[in-house]
């Protein structure tokens, strides 16, 4: 079967069912007993691994198949939810999540998930956390024990007239299908009586994922004679082995697995009380919560691409029928043309929202990377999420993934307080981290707030001096916004030790070059022992820009506004002349100028244009950090706003050149990457 | 027999040219060409192509020939060749033909040395026309660029 075609279906979908599981998991940590929401995780795990086996990824298959009978004993009441199990379920999503990004980088998704494997099979059978790796699930002679549940049927049937028996069958070794011998060993037992417990697991012995031998719990009215008769008489079997149980053995049985089992069911005792009361309450909340399945389609980016710019055509030939129309001055025509215009805006509206995407797909892996970074520094912390909903456009999401991380891992290293530095505080022990987006104005902003420890001013003001980024004059001067805002500064970082999680020192200057870069801003509010924000504003659309357009010998070119620190004109008397180069005088500082027009080695005008310009010349003067300059331009056209091009992929390393534009005249004008112009 | 290739016949002053058709995307008439400054002289520029910026080169420039006035044939061939898009502008384009590719030959080695490279192989069609075979992905190449540009900045260090 042709399962190329169904690929990138299959990895969209499992990346849903995997983050639905996260979510849900998430949710079952706080309610361990809802039993509604493990029947939610179930059926996506099972659905999960029917496209996995439909798709040939066994691997996956059969991880997802440990995780549902785990999942399956719990919703049947047979196994109560605890710490252990949880978090084990949780590695299996991480097993689960790095096969498929394995699948989407063209691997074949298997992975060596025995250790967790081992660890499922333990938590199915009974046993409480494994030891150390190495323990895999072994499949030998009376190495399973059971678990309450079989326990008690084997005692009950004891003591109903049937016989309890522990059988070890051995294949010969030169057995050719052992998992037919098996199967009919299983189906000689079955006929006469009940098998409790095979180890290994019936799945293993179907799968020949077993030696030569296996072990069952068998209870039947047959006598242990009839019984090893009647499994020797199938061909191929080496040596049949029949204990029968009696109480003793039973109760030995019984004192293995109730150790473990005590825990268990002390805790589902104790959580049963309670559970009633909670589960209710968490269903009834659930009920209104359920997710309202949204109609909607998946599109293929590029398709949407296309539809933009052909959009952008039909504006451009809207507009020249619009002159055309005026010209004729026929009624039918200008009205229908009108018209025209008028669908083509909504239309415009329309197109422009589809890039739009909901921040939720950002947000959403972040509840479950905040409660690991809490778990493995011993915090605990809330993570409230508003606003989800808000739309960004489809690069800016793509940007913001990372920029978002590293703040909020700031939040949860740096700003929230240990439980005990809170509880001194006579804050809750819980800390709260508010991660929250919300449209303002033509910008979306997203803040993180934490209640922690608020930034500290003079440890800010020490560190920023003593690595020479300030001067200590300059900090007294600075207002506090100021002294945060120093924490982007390269190679800064307050904290004592560098930990996993941060303090290296290269993140913040990282976030907000990236947030620069996508047109935005980040600032930061503080109040020691209260708490710290972190507001990032960005722009609703990013690849339109605002900038000047220029024109210099018959070309035009657009110089993006957030590099223009001014407009000017300069005669020529303004400009010195020192050692072969040329600056002009502005606003107190010296100033280079760049000619452009030689720069850009422009030819002359074929109209024979103004070429040389009077004693004049209009100037644009940008900066790169602290450097100016100011760039000579034949005339300056007017601020416009711009959509962003790319050149493509062959014209690379241009110089001073950053994309391209369309202007509403169909033509192109190369935008200007004025650092490239400034020393 | 060898494959039927399926080739686009283009013009550059007498010589007739050919590129397989799977490499092409669209072929236009001239469009307004805006200049992007500091390239090699041959890459006249980008165009506006439905939306997308495209860039396009003069492939008689590129071979090294003569650059002549545009006029009513000329067309832009815009080929895709490892994910890049560009457009070569050429005399004139006019047919699409059936080559076998027993019939290429090898190129004949003199012919002035850089051009020798961006040929696969001479068609040899009925009737005394010869097609030239190009091999787009030197044509394209730009580590090639990269060297002519060393190349003449040195010269002009030297001359």
């Amino acid at each position: 079967m042709d399962t190329n075609q169904y690929l990138s279906m299959f990895i969209e979908e499992s990346r849903e069912h995997l983050q639905a599981m996260n979510d849900h998991l998430l949710q079952l940590e706080n309610e361990p007993d809802d039993i509604d929401i493990v029947n939610r995780i179930f059926r996506s795990a099972h659905t999960l691994k029917g496209m996995s086996a439909t798709m040939g990824f066994e691997d996956l298959a059969a991880l997802t198949h440990q995780m549902e009978n785990v999942l399956d004993l719990n919703r049947s009441g047979k196994l109560a939810m605890n710490e252990d199990i949880l978090d084990t379920l949780f590695l299996c999503l991480d097993a689960l999540e790095s096969m498929v990004n394995d699948i989407v980088n063209g691997g074949t998704g298997q992975l060596d998930v025995s250790g967790i494997v081992a660890k499922l099979k333990a938590i199915e059978s009974g046993e409480q956390a494994p030891a150390a790796a190495g323990t895999s699930a072994a499949p030998q002679a009376g190495a399973g024990s059971l678990d309450q549940y079989q326990l008690s049927i084997l005692k009950q049937s004891m003591q109903s007239d049937h016989q309890a028996f522990h059988i070890h069958v051995a294949l010969r070794e030169d057995c050719m299908l052992k998992a037919a011998r098996a199967y009919m060993v299983f189906g000689a037992l079955e006929q006469n009586g009940e098998i409790i417990k095979s180890t290994p697991s019936v799945e293993d012995i179907e799968q020949e994922k077993f030696e030569r031998s296996f072990s069952v719990y068998y209870v039947s009215r047959l006598s242990k004679d009839d019984v090893a008769a009647m499994i020797g008489d199938i061909s191929e079997i080496e040596k049949v082995d029949v204990k029968q149980l009696d109480e003793a053995a039973l109760q030995e049985l019984e004192r293995g697995a109730s150790q473990a089992a005590r825990k268990e069911t002390a805790a589902a005792s104790a959580a049963v009380k309670a559970a009633p009361g909670a589960a209710e309450a968490g269903q009834a909340a659930r009920k209104t919560a359920a997710p309202v399945a949204g109609r909607t389609i998946r599109v293929d980016i590029e398709r949407l691409d296309v539809l933009m710019n052909l959009f952008s055509e039909l504006l451009i030939d809207r507009v020249r029928l619009e002159s055309i129309a005026a010209e004729i001055r026929r009624a039918d025509l200008t009205e229908t043309v009108e018209h025209m215009a008028r669908v083509s805006s909504d239309l415009q509206n329309i197109v422009m929202k589809l890039r739009m995407v909901p921040v939720e797909t950002v947000f959403n892996r972040f509840p479950r990377m905040v409660r690991d970074l809490a778990k493995s520094l011993d915090k605990k912390i809330d993570l409230i999420i508003t606003g989800a909903d808000t739309e960004l456009d489809r690069t800016v999401i793509d940007e913001i993934g990372d920029p978002l991380v590293h703040l909020l891992r700031n939040a949860v290293d740096h700003g929230i307080d240990s439980p005990e530095e809170r509880i001194k505080a006579g804050k809750p022990e819980t800390g709260t981290v508010h991660l929250r987006a919300f449209h303002s104005g033509n910008s979306v902003f997203i803040e993180i707030e934490d209640d922690g420890r608020g930034i500290r001013r003079d440890k800010v003001l020490d560190k920023a001096i003593k690595n020479g980024i300030i001067s200590a004059e300059q900090a007294d001067t600075m207002s506090d916004e100021d002294v945060y805002q120093l924490l982007f500064a390269s190679g800064f970082s307050t904290a004592e030790k560098i930990s996993d999680v941060s303090g290296r020192g290269v993140g913040l200057d990282v976030v907000r070059a990236k947030i620069t870069a996508l047109g935005g801003a980040v600032t930061v509010r503080s109040e020691l022992g209260k708490g710290t924000v972190f507001s990032v504003q960005l722009p609703l659309t990013v690849s339109i820009i605002n900038a000047m357009l220029i024109r210099i010998a018959g070309e035009k070119y657009a110089i993006p506004l957030s590099s223009i620190l001014e407009t000017a004109v300069i005669r020529d008397e303004d400009i010195r002349r020192v050692h072969g180069n040329t600056f002009v005088s502005f606003r107190e500082h010296v100033v280079p100028l760049v000619f452009l027009r030689e720069v850009f080695e422009c030819p002359e005008p074929k109209d024979g244009g103004k070429s040389e310009p009077d004693d004049e010349y209009p100037v644009v003067v940008v900066r790169k950090g602290d450097k100016m300059a100011a760039v000579v331009v034949d005339e300056l056209i007017g601020q416009q706003e711009i959509v962003l091009k790319s050149l493509g992929k062959y014209l690379t390393n241009l110089f001073a050149i950053s994309g391209a534009t369309i202007l509403g005249d169909g033509q192109v004008a190369l935008i200007v990457d004025t650092n490239a112009l400034v020393k | 027999m060898g494959e039927e290739l399926k080739v686009i016949v283009f013009a550059l002053g007498s010589e007739e040219y050919g590129v397989e058709v799977d490499k092409v995307k669209t072929i236009e008439r001239m469009l307004p060409i805006t200049r992007v400054p500091k390239t090699p002289p041959f890459i006249k520029g980008v165009v506006n192509l439905r939306g997308v910026v495209t860039p396009v080169m003069d492939l008689r420039g590129r071979f090294g020939l003569p650059e002549t006035e545009y006029t009513d044939q000329t067309r832009i061939i815009i080929v895709s060749v490892k994910d890049m898009e560009v457009g070569m502008i050429v005399d004139a384009a006019n047919d699409v033909l059936d080559v076998d590719s027993d019939h290429i030959e090898d190129p004949p080695e003199v012919v002035g040395g850089i051009k020798a490279k961006y040929l696969r192989g001479v068609a040899k069609l009925g009737g005394d026309r010869l097609l030239v075979m190009l091999n787009l992905e030197e044509v394209l190449n730009k580590q090639e660029i990269i060297q002519l540009e060393e190349f003449e900045e040195a010269q002009s260090g030297n001359a």
